[in-house]
């Protein structure tokens, strides 16, 4: 548990200086951009989100796949914290995109593809972490989350597809300005620099929701340990329902 | 199951006792013994197939409240509420696939018959996409006197575009069912976490429909491309996915 609490800390100041040394090579090293001009600066942040919700959700598929081949509860740990965390950033991503796009487009949001696509994929993550709080049964809702994890990162690609040629046979509402393509070669290395930022995040975020993860399991097995042995002789700090008031009930329950 | 006429009232049952006689048994036979089985559950009660089918005129009947349904309009907005119409039936009537067979924890029994694992799941999409079918057959018809769409000369191309885009729906429709038999709200979690799923099956059956009903019809190839494709990704996943889900 140590070596996770120094290897925390470590990923933490690593993500905390990156996202500092981002933010100042996006505000003053990024040249202006000319027809955008400082709202263009959002890009930075939004474009290397949705790069790294991609990461986390391969992540995720991968975490699925292994889980049911080796079923060690460590991979459904890494599924649910790369899930939640890949969830924040396309959050992230759909909160950022609009505020982009009222000035520069004129509206806060259009069906094309990527906006499409991006917003079912946010639903489909969230119907996942769904599933896991409405499976009561620990080894089923691994299972169940899992496959559902798998079966929306098969998905992707085929909504992906179909929302782009059914935006293709429509007239498009609006033109974005084609970003990404000629980039100044400044805006390139500030991109992939905050991009670093991003999956230091992202890292830290994973990692303390598997951590959180792992303690939960563990406090899950105590409980269970205490109550083959009637409820007594294991002193389990965490006890399941504290009575309202008792000194016990400050005690942080992880199950909750 | 001819051999055990007695022990047809309880199908399950039934085919776990074939086990001494018969140690394997081949995968479609075995997903047609388990649709027989839900289609004589289903006309002992037939309460299903009523809801559903209720279910889904109701929603059509109630979209022509939200537009004019003139001619012109119809053929505009027709066939994305006709899909819509068959998707919201199909996110009632699939959770009762693995459900039923929770009350006498038959499942237990289909589990241990010497069948492949998929075949259970086979059965069950089988019959889900037969029912499925039987309220498109109504819905249809209804649909189209209702809404004053001619559908008769492109009836061929709706039909194809009827199976593939029931069999996309039924496919991952089936399968979460069984994901969400054990959880609690299941009920709403199953839409929840078919429809996002099913968003370019949507699309792709609104799309071809509407090619087929244009005026001329045109052939949607695209689309059914992406409706057949579609159908061979998630009948894959499901073969993979489906035992681990059984184990649990």
């Amino acid at each position: 548990m140590s070596a996770h609490r120094t290897l925390g800390t470590v990923l933490r100041l690593i993500a905390a200086a990156w996202m500092a040394a981002a933010g100042y090579a996006i505000f003053f090293i990024a040249p202006d951009e000319s027809t955008m001009h400082d709202i263009q600066r959002i890009f930075y942040i939004h474009v290397t989100s949705a790069w790294t919700a991609g990461i986390a959700f391969s992540v995720v598929a991968l975490a699925g796949v292994l889980y049911l081949i080796r079923r060690k509860p460590q991979d459904e740990w890494l599924g649910v914290a790369a899930a939640e965390a890949g969830l924040a950033l396309t959050t992230v991503v759909l909160i950022t995109g609009p505020i982009w796009a009222h000035p520069v487009w004129g509206i806060w949001w259009t069906w094309d593809a990527r906006l499409t696509s991006t917003f079912v994929l946010w639903l489909m993550y969230i119907a996942y972490l769904l599933i896991r709080d409405l499976v009561e049964d620990p080894s089923r809702r691994a299972v169940v989350s899992a496959a559902y994890g798998i079966f929306a990162f098969a998905d992707v690609p085929i909504v992906f597809m179909a929302i782009r040629w059914w935006r293709t046979q429509h007239p498009q509402p609006v033109i974005g300005g084609g970003e990404g393509s000629g980039l100044d070669p400044t805006m390139r290395a500030v991109l992939f620099f905050t991009w670093g930022a991003v999956i230091a995040l992202f890292a830290v975020m994973t990692h303390a929701r598997y951590r959180l993860e792992a303690v939960r399991y563990q406090t899950h097995l105590l409980q269970q340990e205490s109550e083959d042995r009637g409820g007594e002789g294991v002193p389990v700090r965490a006890p399941r329902r504290p009575p309202a008031g008792a000194p016990g009930a400050m005690i942080t329950d992880p199950e909750r | 199951m001819a051999t055990h006429p007695k022990l047809a009232a309880n199908p399950a049952s039934a085919l776990a006792s074939l086990a001494p006689s018969s140690p394997s048994i081949g995968l479609w036979s075995a997903a047609f013994t388990i649709l027989a089985k839900e289609v004589r559950t289903e006309l002992r009660t037939r309460e299903l197939l009523v809801t559903t089918a209720v279910f889904a005129l109701m929603v059509v009947v109630l979209f022509s409240f939200s537009f004019d349904p003139t001619h012109e309009e119809a053929r505009r907005f027709g066939p994305g509420l006709l899909w819509i119409a068959i998707l919201f039936a199909s996110s009632l009537m699939l959770q009762p696939a693995f459900l039923r067979e929770q009350a006498n924890d038959t499942l237990l029994a289909l589990r241990l018959a010497p069948v492949p694992p998929f075949a259970i799941l086979l059965g069950k999409i089988l019959a889900n996409f037969l029912f499925l079918a039987v309220t498109e057959c109504l819905l249809l018809p209804a649909f189209a006197v209702l809404y004053n769409v001619s559908m008769l000369a492109s009836l061929p191309g709706l039909i194809l575009v009827l199976v593939l885009g029931t069999l996309a729906i039924v496919v991952p429709g089936t399968l979460f069912s069984a994901v969400t038999a054990h959880a609690r709200m299941r009920e709403l979690l199953l839409p929840l976490l078919l429809l996002p799923v099913l968003v370019p099956v949507l699309i792709a059956a609104t799309e071809a429909t509407a090619a087929f009903l244009s005026d001329p019809p045109e052939l949607p190839s695209l689309w059914l491309k992406l409706l057949a494709g579609s159908d061979i990704i998630f009948l894959t996943a499901a073969y993979f996915l489906f035992q681990p889900l059984l184990e649990e």
